[in-house]
């Protein structure tokens, strides 16, 4: 599914769901969908910093596109993981770094991307940000 | 008969800020040990003051500086006369706890700690009464004691005696823990630690809404507090020191006011407290605290303190009716700061879900990762209340703590 149909589909989803509570348990449940995280990178390295709960961000490139494992030991967190995951992972690193995470303020969960750091949704996106600019550095150089 | 306090609690009201919602929620706001609220008084007072009085203290022949001069020193007067301080040259005028420890590990630790010294700490020390500490032994090659915390969160007293009989420096000590609650008998002490010949530095930034405090009682060397945790504006702070400790002190900044007498080939220092406060002070925020001050004194202390009691109890007999709930910190006689960690939940998450119920607490190390590490825990969630408080407020809290429970697991 293209990036702009997943993001389509997440918000047609949550304007069936007004209350909060049935958010938090669709954002819980997107969490159950995240495949096992290789516990040979949770560690230090693949920690997102900046989380008050723990964040394990690993990626890899095959030359085309970026695929992320992740994990968070806070079922919330690991839920909007999940959701971030969706729309960015198994992406050209052009298709991250274009696609700013503006969805989050429609689905209402902008509250999250706050410099209050309750969460570390925002520490997840810069650094999923940080790894596809990197990967597009290597990508051109390969090219070239 | 009993009387309910908590329920028939009416302080709230002169908060603004306890009408408004979130979420769509009323909101219950329990992370007072983060900061208190502000009730209209001193919200008027700071407004006040720069409708009418605003103008540069000491200095100026002006009208108006001397009026904005009376009411700054006025606000001394008011914080001495709080603490119980002999005079209002004992109190020092900061930003906050933090630059009133990091004031006193600067000027005091550098002209008094030596190479191979000892400065004295404990387990559940706030970062702000560790980490100054620390910058001041790495300085001067000091090292650091730390007193150990016993299981139920109170201070170990035996091991306080055994860190205080290798003759530390200074003894630097919270007087109620932002994290356990637990209400450390400073009395005993600083009394103890005069016995060892030990100055003692308390950090009062939690005790001052909860418990009343004489300095001179206490027989403390230093206390430290911040308003915005006894209902004052943010941005300011107090250090009190006897006269005695803060005379022998070296400057801290320099600048302007700290000086009498100013040439490029010599410089002589201004008296205390002058001398430690540089540049043009935070005006405002002393005229706010005098009134947070002359409001809380007004309040009945008697029956704030049964409702303190009250509250920590309520909330207590509410948690343990809560499956695989453990509270971090049940030593005697604390106040109420309640931690708290649920089997298969994440404090993160507990969090975010009471704030979606217009609940707000504080979740994460509550800059004490030291105490984290000797409770084995990562982060808790942390309940927190004030005078404004009511039995309301903690039955939404349980009713949302049970549902929170319930979606997470």
């Amino acid at each position: 599914m293209t990036i702009a149909n997943t993001i389509t589909e997440m918000i047609d989803l949550f304007a069936l769901l007004p209350d909060w509570e049935e958010r938090y348990g669709q954002i819980i449940a997107y969490g159950k969908d995240l495949v096992p995280y290789p516990e040979e990178h949770r560690n230090e390295t693949f920690r997102v910093k900046g989380c008050q709960s723990n964040v394990w961000l690993h990626p890899t490139f095959n030359g085309t596109h970026v695929h992320f494992d992740a994990d968070s030991d806070a079922v919330i967190v690991r839920g909007l993981t999940a959701m971030l995951m969706r729309v960015y992972n198994d992406r050209t690193p052009e298709e991250i770094l274009t696609t700013k995470p503006d969805f989050l303020a429609t689905l209402g969960l902008d509250q999250h991307l706050s410099q209050n750091r309750t969460n570390g949704l925002a520490s997840m996106v810069k650094q999923i940000m940080m790894y596809a600019f990197a990967y597009k550095s290597l990508g051109s150089q390969v090219n070239t | 008969m009993h009387v309910n306090l908590i329920a028939e609690n009416t302080i709230a009201s002169e908060f603004p800020i306890l009408g408004r919602s979130v979420h769509g929620k009323p909101l219950v706001y329990l992370d007072n040990a983060a900061t208190t609220q502000k009730p209209r008084v001193v919200i008027e007072a700071i407004s006040e003051f720069y409708m009418n009085s605003n103008a540069n203290v000491h200095r100026g022949g002006h009208a108006l500086g001397t009026e904005a001069t009376d009411l700054y020193e006025g606000a001394r007067q008011t914080v001495a006369d709080f603490l119980g301080a002999a005079s209002p040259t004992s109190i020092i005028f900061t930003s906050g706890t933090t630059e009133s420890i990091n004031l006193v590990a600067t000027a005091w630790g550098t002209a008094n700690v030596r190479r191979g010294d000892v400065i004295a700490l404990s387990e559940m020390e706030h970062h702000a009464n560790i980490v100054p500490w620390y910058m001041l032994c790495e300085r001067v090659g000091a090292r650091l004691e730390v007193i150990r915390v016993c299981d139920d969160g109170s201070l170990d007293m035996d091991h306080l005696h055994s860190v205080l009989s290798q003759s530390p420096k200074l003894l630097a000590l919270t007087h109620v823990s932002n994290t356990l609650g637990t209400v450390n008998p400073m009395h005993d002490i600083c009394a103890i630690a005069r016995e060892y010949g030990v100055r003692t530095l308390v950090d009062g930034a939690q005790s001052v809404q909860h418990l009343p405090i004489d300095v001179q009682a206490m027989g403390c060397d230093f206390f430290v507090f911040s308003a915005h945790k006894l209902f004052g504006p943010t941005g300011f702070g107090v250090l009190y020191g006897t006269e005695e400790v803060l005379a022998s002190m070296p400057p801290y900044q320099g600048g302007g006011s700290m000086i009498s007498t100013v040439s490029f080939e010599h410089i002589t220092y201004n008296d205390v407290p002058m001398r430690f406060e540089a540049g043009t002070p935070h005006i405002a925020g002393a005229v706010g605290t005098a009134a947070a001050i002359r409001w809380f004194d007004g309040l009945d202390h008697d029956m704030l303190q049964r409702q303190d009691a009250e509250l920590t109890t309520s909330i207590t007999a509410a948690f343990l009716h809560i499956d695989g709930m453990h509270i971090v910190g049940n030593a005697p006689g604390k106040v109420g700061i309640v931690s708290f960690v649920v089997d298969g939940t994440h404090a993160s998450d507990i969090g975010t879900l009471l704030d979606s119920m217009g609940v707000a607490i504080r979740v994460g190390h509550h800059c004490t990762q030291p105490l984290m590490q000797r409770f084995g825990v990562t982060s808790t969630a942390r309940v927190s209340t004030s005078i404004y408080t009511t039995s309301h407020d903690i039955d939404v809290l349980t009713t949302s703590l049970h549902k929170a429970v319930a979606m997470l697991r």
